[in-house]
């Protein structure tokens, strides 16, 4: 066993990559939910976007186009679920499980003709530097764009939910979209443009899966990753900063787990498949014991329909 | 009155979904476990499906049946709706398959990798993987720099610990210092997970990456680390073209044409099948290359003898992890201490998960 201080280096490295997906499809979802919308359809989104952006790469032979694409493919399934909820003001709940169960089936007959192609190598960044400095190497250097962007999203997701106009919209319509109406702002507009972000989020989310973690396609292959996402946003209470945080102690521990394994700890296996589970979300109930600061953040009326009397 | 227009709107289309039409013609029946784009487990039997079609016999097919419930109730479709033959294909099915079978005694059943047999309509059916298991052992054996074997786990079922055993002692054989290192994934099927499970292997000392699960991301992992790696349930070189030494790769087509047929024709007995390398229902990829022509000449040689039988993966002496005896020496496994495996051979680290 080594326990070097450049083969922790190249663990971080690893577990930043694995909580990718969470902290994208989470950061999403936090958007969603601040603005009272609750959409289960995370997974459904995801595995969409896994899809469109393996197809993409496959035709076109574009990794841009493939990311882009993968967004776009998340909006406009969520365009469907906006369109269900906010125009038709169907129920959020049922809507976002039939958005997952839609979401799946979709991408695999969709998908029936790219299994078994090989993926495309995702260019990574600075991989010069990972080599060449010891530690923080591995940590820093050596990444796809999408993981750096993932670790900048929580940071500018709360600076946009805290310090913007935009946000204190947001956050008005998710709190009380009554007094934020009679306000004169657009309530459903404002929720549309939140749920349609989550999607865009959800399909890079699923696009990173399929085009640069496991670069291939196969079905349900994002493997219940969204319904983790959105219990981080509910365990984070609804704080972008947490979300990174709990897909950090999430990812790291699946990670740390599999390796307690190869190196032979006598700890029962089960127990240490769950540990990513429990430990998620002892950490993040006692990081956000602050009951005050719960109620700062909980979008009052998530999941609630609001309709504008004319 | 809406509500009863909704209850029969969803009858008709559950009718619709698993419909089938219902001529005279002779039908069989899959049912798999999996989506039968998963380029493992449920491909293979999908082939299988396409064999017998390919020989003139009427199939249907209903893909990711949960095991449970809902696969009684599907296998129980399949038997209403005229088939004469139905292949439950993964082994939660047992039960499922047995009590359907009760109620369908002219409807003949195929239950894959169960033990079962509660009527005489029922046959089950698998295949010694194991002896796959070996040649990839022998070849780990002899390629490995570092004497670490990386072993990623799914359940742990006679099936899986089968396997790594049959692995272990043929690495042993030909390398007396290697060392299995095994992680459990308790999946049979999440990519991401299972390429991390190579990740963590690969970080801590494996140079040969060995999988009991069915995606294709272990051996993509080994590909981008410049290690080697074996395919699993089908031939997956094109995703790791250097670093797959070899596939085992399950042939179904061969057996399910053979009972269609019987069946079709009225000579389909009640049986327990289990073949290997001889019959073909085990098959090995195309080896690489990079193991260079005398071992690949070896294996060969290996795969010959244990088709003809000349050698057995479980040949005696083997002891457990303690230094019990299991099998004595001179003998070899009987089938049913294989069928049971439930404890590692000597060499093999760390505890079965119980």
């Amino acid at each position: 066993m080594s326990l070097d201080i450049s083969f922790i280096g190249i663990l971080i490295g690893s577990i930043m990559a694995s909580s990718v997906p969470l902290i994208l499809a989470a950061s999403g979802e936090l958007i969603t939910e601040r603005s009272g919308v609750l959409n289960l359809g995370v997974e459904g989104m995801m595995i969409i976007g896994a899809i469109s952006g393996f197809a993409l790469m496959v035709i076109t032979d574009n990794l841009f186009i493939a990311i882009v694409g993968s967004m776009l493919s998340g909006v406009i399934i969520s365009l469907i679920f906006g369109f269900l909820t906010q125009s038709l003001l169907t129920n959020h709940v049922a809507t976002g499980l039939a958005l997952t169960i839609f979401g799946i089936g979709l991408s695999a007959m969709l998908g029936k003709n790219f299994v078994g192609i090989p993926g495309k190598e995702f260019p990574i960044l600075f991989s010069s530097l990972r080599e060449s400095i010891p530690f923080f190497g591995p940590i820093l250097f050596g990444h796809s764009i999408v993981l750096y962007f993932a670790f900048a999203l929580p940071f500018l997701t709360n600076y946009f939910l805290k310090k913007t106009k935009l946000g204190l919209v947001v956050r008005a319509v998710g709190d009380s979209p009554v007094s934020a109406s009679n306000q004169g702002i657009n309530v459903i507009l404002v929720r549309y443009c939140c749920i349609l972000y989550g999607g865009a989020m959800c399909g890079l989310a699923g696009a990173y899966l399929s085009l640069i973690y496991t670069p291939q396609w196969i079905e349900n292959m994002t493997a219940g990753r969204g319904w983790i996402a959105l219990a981080l946003v509910v365990f984070a209470t609804w704080s972008p900063i947490k979300v990174l945080i709990g897909a950090l102690i999430f990812g790291g521990i699946t990670i740390l787990q599999l390796h307690m394994q190869a190196i032979g700890f006598r700890i029962p296996v089960q127990f240490l498949s769950a540990l990513p589970y429990l430990m998620t979300i002892i950490v993040l109930v006692v990081i956000s014991r602050d009951s005050r600061k719960i109620k700062l953040n909980t979008p009052t009326s998530l999941g609630r329909i609001f309709y504008k009397e004319k | 009155m809406y509500k009863n227009f909704f209850r029969y709107l969803i009858s008709a289309i559950f009718l619709l979904g698993f419909s089938v039409n219902s001529n005279a013609d002779f039908k069989v029946g899959f049912v798999y476990v999996g989506p039968t784009g998963d380029h493992g487990w449920t491909f293979q039997h999908h082939e299988g499906r396409n064999a017998v079609e390919a020989a003139g016999i009427k199939t249907t097919f209903v893909e990711s049946v949960p095991e449970g419930a809902d696969a009684e109730r599907v296998i129980r479709q399949l038997a209403q709706s005229g088939h004469d033959l139905i292949f439950t294909t993964s082994f939660g099915y047992m039960d499922p398959t047995n009590k359907v079978a009760k109620d369908f005694p002219n409807v003949k059943f195929e239950h894959a990798t169960g033990y079962k047999r509660e009527h005489s309509n029922v046959s089950t059916y698998s295949a010694r993987f194991y002896e796959g298991r070996t040649l990839l052992g022998h070849i780990a054996g002899k390629m490995t720099k570092t004497n670490t074997i990386g072993y990623i786990a799914s359940f742990p079922i006679p099936e899986v610990i089968r396997g790594i055993n049959a692995m272990t002692l043929a690495a042993q054989k030909v390398n007396p210092n290697i060392k299995t290192k095994i992680v459990w994934v308790f999946t049979w099927y999440d990519p991401g997970k299972e390429a991390e499970a190579a990740q963590a292997l690969i970080d801590q000392g494996a140079d040969v990456i060995m999988q009991h699960t069915d995606s294709t991301a272990p051996v993509q992992t080994a590909e981008k680390a410049g290690v080697w790696s074996f395919g699993q349930a089908s031939d997956m070189q094109r995703f790791a073209p250097k670093s797959i030494l070899t596939s085992i790769i399950d042939d179904w087509a061969p057996y399910y044409v053979e009972r269609a047929i019987a069946a079709r024709d009225g000579t389909w007995n009640q049986q327990d099948t289990w073949h290997g390398l001889k019959e073909g229902m085990v098959a090995m990829g195309p080896y690489n290359s990079a193991m260079g022509a005398d071992l690949v000449k070896e294996v060969e040689q290996l795969q010959k003898d244990l088709a003809s039988g000349k050698v057995h993966s479980f040949t005696g002496p083997i002891y457990d992890q303690k230094g019990n005896i299991l099998v004595a020496e001179g003998k070899v496994a009987d089938d049913g201490m294989l069928a049971g495996m439930s404890v590692y051979v000597k060499g093999v680290e760390g505890d079965i998960p119980k």
